[in-house]
C-alpha cells in the first residue's frame, strides 16, 4: 500500500512515520473487551480530488488519491479525574510528499482536582465564536495541508496548561514551550500558492527560535445569553510573513518569518433565541507595528422549514484587517455567506452552501459541502471548493487556479 | 454488605409490587389515590395537584448517572443505534430546571459529542454544545423545541425536564391503565416554541409516574405516543421506566429508549457541568 504512492526522498522518514501509524491503525481495531475506563476508537478516511483548472506547474496533476486515518486511545482513572490521551494523525498523498505527513493531536496527561484541572503535553485547543474566520484561536498551529483553503484543522501543540473555574469565570494559563512551524504544500501539491514555500529557509524573531518558551492567558464566562472571552498571547506568531527569496538550488521561493507578536483579543457572542450575534477581534504588535483584525456577524436558524423535520441555518460575517491587502490574512475586507441545510434525519444529511467576496477586488470563493451518514459506521462527504474573478493583487490569487472537488468516504470504528 | 442491600432492596421493592399488586386490584370506583387531590368538579385544580404530586414524589434524587441506548426504527423495520451517556443535577431551587450533560458514544461519527443543558422554566434553557474534533464549544440556541433529537421520534421538548410550572393542567378522568389506575390528564405547554397543542398524560394513582403520553401536534391531530415500561425502583424512592417507546403516527416510525446503569447520589456538584466540565475526557 504505502509502496503504491509516490514519496520523494525528503517525504522518507515522514512517510516512515505515516505508515507505522497507518499500521497501528488498521492493527488496533477494539475488540470491545476492555475495561471501562480504557477507550479506542479512530477512523479511516480515503479521499478522491478532482482539480477542474490545468495546473500551474509541471508536477501538479489534476485528480489525487489520499487516506487519512486517526486513532484515539484514552485511559481515565481516579473516579476520572486522571487521564491519558493520544491521538496520533496520518494522512498518505498519491502526489503531494508534503501532504504525506503525520502528528500528534494529542497525546496528554490530565488531572482534575477541585476546581483546578492541570494538562501536560501534545494537546488542542479552540477559542472563538465566529464560523468563517478563526481571528482569536492563536495557541494551535493552523494544519495547512490538511485543511488548505478553510484552515480549521489543528497541529498538536506541546503545552502545559493550568485552568481553574470559579464563580466568576474561567482562567486559562498556558506555556507553550516549542513551536511548531506551518507545514506547506509540495512543489506537486494543490491547492499551493504558485510560487513554493521552502521550510528550509524558515527565520524566526526571536533567538531562540523554535524553543522560545510562548505564553497566552484567557478568561471566559458567560452572563446571561451573552459568551465572553479575553485572551492575551505572547511568543512566536503562528501566521508567518512570506517573503520572496532563492533557495539553495537558485530557485525562486518564499521564506518564512515568524516574528515575536503580542496579542489581545475578545470573542463574544450573544444568543438570542435562534439569532446568534457573534464578535471577534484583536489588536497586535509585531515588528514595532501596531495593527488589529474583527470579524463578526450573525447566524440564525429557522426550525422545521416548510413544515419538514428539517432546518435552514444562515450565516452572514465580515471581516476587516487594518493592515489592508496582504498575503497573510486573505480577508481584509470581506463578506461571508453561507446557508446550510440540515434534515435532522436518521442519516444526519447536511447541506451548506457558502461565498466570500472580498468587497475591495471583488474576487470570489464558492464552497459547497454534503454529507450523510451511511449504516451506522459510515459518512459519506462531498465537498467543493470554486474560485472565479480573482485579480493578481488578491492574495487569493495564488489558489484561484486550484478549484476542486473532493470525495470522501469515512469508516468510524 | 452491598449484597445484603441488593437484597433489602429487592424486597422493598417487592413489597412495592405486592403494594401495587393490591392496589390494581381494588376497584377503581374506590379511588385510592393521594389524599388531598381536590375534586372532579375542579378539573384544573385537580391536574395541577397530580401533577404536582409526581413532582414531589420525585424530589431530593439529587444527581445521577445513566446510560441510554435508542433504537431508530423506520416504517419499512430498518434500524439504526444509538448510545449515550447522562449525567444529571438537581436544581436545589424547586422552581427552576434541572442540568445535564450528555455524550455520544454512537453514531461512531459524532462519537464524543456532547450537549450541556441548564434548563429554565421562564426563561430559555442555555445549551453548549461541544464538538471533540475542533475541541469547540459552542453557544447553541434552545428554541428548537419541536426538532427531533438526533433523528429519532423525540423531539427535544420530549427530553427536557417536565417541570410542574411549564403546562396548564385538565384532569379528565380516571381510569384503568394496564394493571394499574391511572389519572388522565390533559396539559398544555406554557413555554414557547413548543410543537404540541396539547397532551394526554396517563399517570398512576399509586407511584404517580408517567405511564403514558399521547402528543397532539399543531393541528391537533394525534401525532406520537409514548409508552413507559419495566419501572425500576432505585434508593427505595425513586421509580424510573428501563424502556420507553415512542412511536409517530403520521410516519409510522418508532423510537425505542433503553435506559441502563442508573446510579443516584454519585457525589456529582455544579463544577462537573460546566463548559469547562465539558471539554473533560468522559
Amino acid at each position: 500500500m504505502v509502496t503504491s504512492f509516490c514519496i520523494g526522498t525528503r517525504g522518507l522518514s515522514r512517510a516512515g512515520g505515516t505508515a507505522l501509524l497507518f499500521a497501528a491503525i488498521l492493527f488496533a481495531k477494539p475488540s470491545a473487551a476492555f475495561a471501562d475506563d480504557f477507550g479506542l476508537r479512530g477512523s479511516i478516511e480515503p479521499e478522491f480530488r478532482v482539480f477542474t483548472q490545468s495546473p500551474s506547474s509541471n508536477g501538479q496533476r489534476n485528480t489525487d488519491l489520499s487516506v487519512a486515518g486517526e486513532l484515539t486511545a484514552k485511559y481515565i482513572w481516579d473516579g476520572g479525574d486522571q487521564s491519558l490521551v493520544a491521538t496520533p494523525f496520518a494522512r498518505l498523498d498519491q502526489q503531494d510528499s508534503r501532504r504525506t505527513h503525520w502528528d500528534f493531536r494529542e497525546l496528554r496527561y490530565g488531572y482534575v482536582f477541585g476546581d483546578w484541572e492541570f494538562r501536560a503535553g501534545f494537546d488542542k485547543v479552540f477559542s472563538g465564536v465566529t464560523e468563517a474566520v478563526h481571528l482569536v484561536d492563536i495557541v494551535n498551529q493552523v494544519d495547512v495541508i490538511e485543511d488548505p483553503v478553510k484552515q480549521e484543522a489543528r497541529l498538536g501543540q506541546p503545552m502545559v496548561r493550568l485552568r481553574t473555574t470559579q464563580d466568576f469565570g474561567a482562567f486559562d494559563f498556558f506555556l507553550l514551550p516549542y513551536f511548531r512551524d506551518r507545514d506547506f504544500p509540495g512543489p506537486d501539491g494543490r491547492p499551493a500558492t504558485d510560487i513554493p514555500v521552502d521550510r528550509d529557509l524558515t527565520r524566526y524573531g526571536s533567538a531562540q527560535g523554535k524553543r522560545h518558551i510562548d505564553g497566552a492567558f484567557r478568561y471566559s464566562n458567560h452572563f446571561g445569553d451573552v459568551d465572553l472571552g479575553l485572551s492575551y498571547f505572547q511568543g512566536t506568531g503562528r501566521d508567518p510573513i512570506l517573503s520572496p527569496a532563492l533557495s539553495k538550488n537558485g530557485d525562486l521561493v518564499l521564506a518564512p518569518l515568524y516574528p515575536q507578536i503580542k496579542q489581545a483579543s475578545i470573542d463574544a457572542q450573544a444568543t438570542e433565541g435562534a439569532m446568534l450575534y457573534k464578535f471577534e477581534g484583536y489588536w497586535r504588535r509585531e515588528l514595532g507595528r501596531e495593527y488589529g483584525a474583527a470579524t463578526g456577524g450573525i447566524e440564525y436558524t429557522l426550525y422545521g422549514i416548510l413544515g419538514t423535520e428539517g432546518d435552514l441555518g444562515l450565516v452572514a460575517e465580515y471581516a476587516l484587517d487594518s493592515r489592508g491587502l496582504q498575503q497573510r490574512d486573505p480577508y481584509e475586507n470581506d463578506g461571508f455567506l453561507a446557508l446550510r441545510w440540515t434534515a435532522n434525519d436518521a442519516a444526519s444529511t447536511s447541506l451548506l452552501a457558502g461565498a466570500v467576496i472580498d468587497a475591495e477586488t471583488g474576487a470570489l470563493g464558492f464552497r459547497f459541502k454534503g454529507e450523510r451518514r451511511i449504516g451506522d459506521d459510515y459518512r459519506l462527504s462531498v465537498e467543493a471548493y470554486f474560485f472565479g474573478n480573482v485579480p493578481r493583487q488578491d492574495p487569493v490569487y495564488n489558489i484561484a487556479d486550484d478549484s476542486y472537488v473532493q470525495f470522501r468516504i469515512a469508516r468510524f470504528f | 454488605m452491598s449484597r445484603f442491600f441488593d437484597r433489602a432492596r429487592d424486597l422493598a421493592s417487592r413489597a412495592a409490587f405486592i403494594f401495587v399488586f393490591a392496589a390494581a386490584l381494588a376497584p377503581i370506583s374506590a379511588r385510592a389515590e393521594a389524599p388531598g387531590l381536590p375534586p372532579a368538579s375542579d378539573p384544573a385544580a385537580r391536574g395541577l395537584a397530580i401533577a404536582q404530586e409526581t413532582d414531589k414524589r420525585d424530589r431530593g434524587w439529587g444527581d445521577a448517572k445513566a446510560d441510554m441506548k435508542m433504537i431508530l426504527t423506520n416504517a419499512s423495520g430498518e434500524t439504526s443505534e444509538r448510545a449515550l451517556r447522562f449525567m444529571m443535577l438537581e436544581n436545589g431551587d424547586a422552581s427552576d430546571g434541572d442540568w445535564s450533560l450528555m455524550t455520544f458514544d454512537k453514531p461512531r461519527d459524532i462519537q464524543g459529542t456532547a450537549l450541556l443543558t441548564y434548563s429554565h422554566v421562564k426563561e430559555a434553557d442555555e445549551q453548549w454544545l461541544y464538538l471533540p474534533t475542533v475541541k469547540r464549544v459552542k453557544r447553541i440556541s434552545s428554541t428548537n423545541k419541536s426538532g427531533p433529537f438526533v433523528g429519532s421520534e423525540f423531539a427535544f421538548e420530549d427530553f427536557s425536564t417536565q417541570q410542574v410550572a411549564k403546562f396548564a393542567y385538565k384532569w379528565l378522568k380516571d381510569e384503568p391503565c394496564g394493571d394499574r389506575a391511572c389519572h388522565v390528564v390533559e396539559r398544555t405547554p406554557q413555554y414557547e416554541d413548543s410543537g404540541y397543542t396539547r397532551e394526554i398524560v396517563w399517570i398512576d394513582s399509586t407511584d404517580y409516574q408517567f405511564r403514558k403520553i399521547d402528543y397532539y401536534d399543531r393541528k391537533d391531530t394525534l401525532l406520537k405516543t409514548l409508552t413507559c415500561l419495566n419501572f425500576k425502583l432505585y434508593e427505595d424512592k425513586f421509580w424510573r421506566p428501563q424502556e420507553l417507546d415512542m412511536v409517530n403516527h403520521e410516519t409510522g416510525k418508532t423510537t425505542k429508549l433503553l435506559w441502563q446503569g442508573y446510579s443516584f447520589h454519585t457525589g456529582l456538584s455544579k463544577s462537573d457541568f460546566t463548559t469547562a466540565s465539558l471539554e473533560r475526557e468522559r
